[in-house]
């Protein structure tokens, strides 16, 4: 763990590898949640699996957990390394020359999807800690679709949804493909994993901002 | 041509400086920006006030003495060149410049617009070199096969002057274009792979222990080099630095 904190390169392939991590996770639960919208049963059979499943929830929740948590300290520590390595600052910075606003903003980007993770942990993760292990109620496999777009009905949390996956297709912008440099990898397959980066930064984030749209503008009569 | 100048100030070292504005007059396009402030110069020394200090030596883009923040980039707005190749014909009757030292904790300000850049001379001392016995068995270079591309990659490599830009440029203030650029001229060659192991960790560790940044690939490094060093240098680097951490 030493060289972690004391190498520079060690804290890039742990950005990275955390970031990666990340990204492939942010695609298996878009998979899911876009059944709410084309098979609201697939929905809730795949919601409870993954609520009940010892696997998901004993082994894999944990990781991920872990892993947002490594990418966000590290994130932050990384900022104020580099804040530090340039004390009196220019009066002129033309940094928009040289490089693009998302590479340039990580942190701001970053730091927002982390607060919106705040929301989203409180809408669902503690939502369904209470549900199972609280309150302790029985298993219902068929709810999640129905609470789901309830948390939709209000538009000030759709805004925040809306906003936050803007933010988070910027940040996706940057950090996908850097996570690849940081690791070594520039070579003659780099133009294409630039090229996938930025498809995956729209359509992802764009995907999810239409769920939520989809479920603000559709909401269950009751 | 007319120009303001506002230009970084500082006495020495432990003084707090402070941007001051010149206007200088009868500046020609064909004058390098290092030409015109020895004008500005000449003109301050006239009034017996005391010159702008700055760097330079070659003053033929080679050997990486020159540097500058020009209107918020190192070297000025033009691309692969360094200061005293950058012309005054890339700007217009009455602008305004800002001319301030490339900003860095690992680069003080000794005076005005001079930097102390020797924590890239400590870098190099940790590792960017070979280990070679000259004393009367020099073994002709051409001897090694070496291949094309290789021999060109590491010929690109270390075309890196040294000057700091990409510290300059770099939002984070990383050394790791120059590093890598070192660290790759010798990689890529079978003479240098023989403390490729430590040569890395040396030299990592050293630009670590100089309070450079972390490098978060924006890629301004690459844009800002006089020289066109290439980012996968700095990837090549990364990778080198695994193997050799892998390997112990």
């Amino acid at each position: 763990m030493s060289g972690l904190v004391k190498s520079s390169i060690a804290r890039k392939v742990v950005m990275a590898l955390s970031g990666l991590f990340l990204v492939f996770f942010l695609a298996q639960h878009f998979t899911i949640n876009i059944t709410s919208v084309l098979a609201p049963d697939t929905f809730n059979e795949w919601s409870h699996f993954m609520g009940y499943n010892g696997v998901v929830q004993f082994i894999l929740q944990p990781i991920l957990i872990a892993g947002v948590i490594v990418h966000f300290v590290m994130g932050i520590g990384l900022e104020i390394r580099n804040n530090k390595a340039r004390a009196v600052k220019y009066k002129k910075y033309n940094g928009g020359a040289n490089a693009s606003w998302m590479s340039r903003n990580m942190i701001i980007t970053g730091l927002v999807v982390l607060a919106f993770l705040g929301l989203h942990f409180y809408d669902f993760w503690i939502h369904e800690m209470d549900y199972k292990y609280i309150a302790g109620n029985a298993e219902d496999p068929t709810r999640y679709y129905a609470e789901t777009v309830e948390k939709f009905e209000p538009f000030w949390r759709t805004v925040i949804y809306v906003i936050s996956f803007v933010l988070l297709a910027l940040h996706l912008w940057h950090g996908f493909a850097s996570s690849f440099q940081s690791m070594g990898v520039n070579n003659k397959y780099s133009p294409a994993i630039q090229t996938f980066t930025k498809i995956y930064a729209i359509v992802i984030p764009l995907g999810f901002i239409f769920i939520a749209l989809y479920h603000h503008f559709n909401p269950i009569t009751h | 041509m007319r120009l303001n100048l506002k230009i970084w100030r500082q006495k020495d070292a432990n003084s707090k400086g402070q941007m001051v504005d010149y206007t200088i007059k009868g500046v020609e396009g064909d004058m390098s920006f290092l030409e015109m402030l020895d004008v500005l110069n000449e003109e301050l020394i006239n009034k017996g006030e005391e010159p702008v200090h700055f760097d330079h030596d070659c003053r033929e883009g080679i050997c990486g003495a020159c540097s500058l923040q020009i209107n918020g980039e190192p070297h000025g707005p033009d691309r692969l060149v360094t200061t005293c190749q950058l012309h005054m014909r890339k700007f217009n009757d009455g602008d305004t410049i800002v001319i301030e030292p490339f900003r860095a904790t690992a680069f003080p300000v000794i005076k005005d617009l001079v930097v102390d850049r020797s924590a890239f001379d400590r870098i190099q001392q940790a590792g960017g070199y070979i280990s070679v016995n000259t004393s009367g068995n020099t073994v002709d270079a051409n001897a090694t096969p070496i291949e094309k591309e290789k021999a060109d990659d590491s010929f690109y490599a270390a075309t890196c002057i040294g000057c700091g830009a990409c510290v300059a440029a770099c939002k984070n203030a990383s050394a790791m274009l120059f590093t890598s650029a070192k660290v790759s001229q010798f990689a890529l060659l079978p003479q240098g792979r023989v403390e490729a192991t430590e040569r890395v960790q040396n030299m990592v560790r050293q630009m670590d222990l100089e309070g450079f940044g972390n490098c978060t690939n924006t890629g301004a490094c690459e844009v800002e080099c006089p020289k066109g060093i290439s980012l996968e240098n700095i990837a090549r680097m990364n990778r080198e630095y695994l193997n050799a951490t892998v390997k112990g």
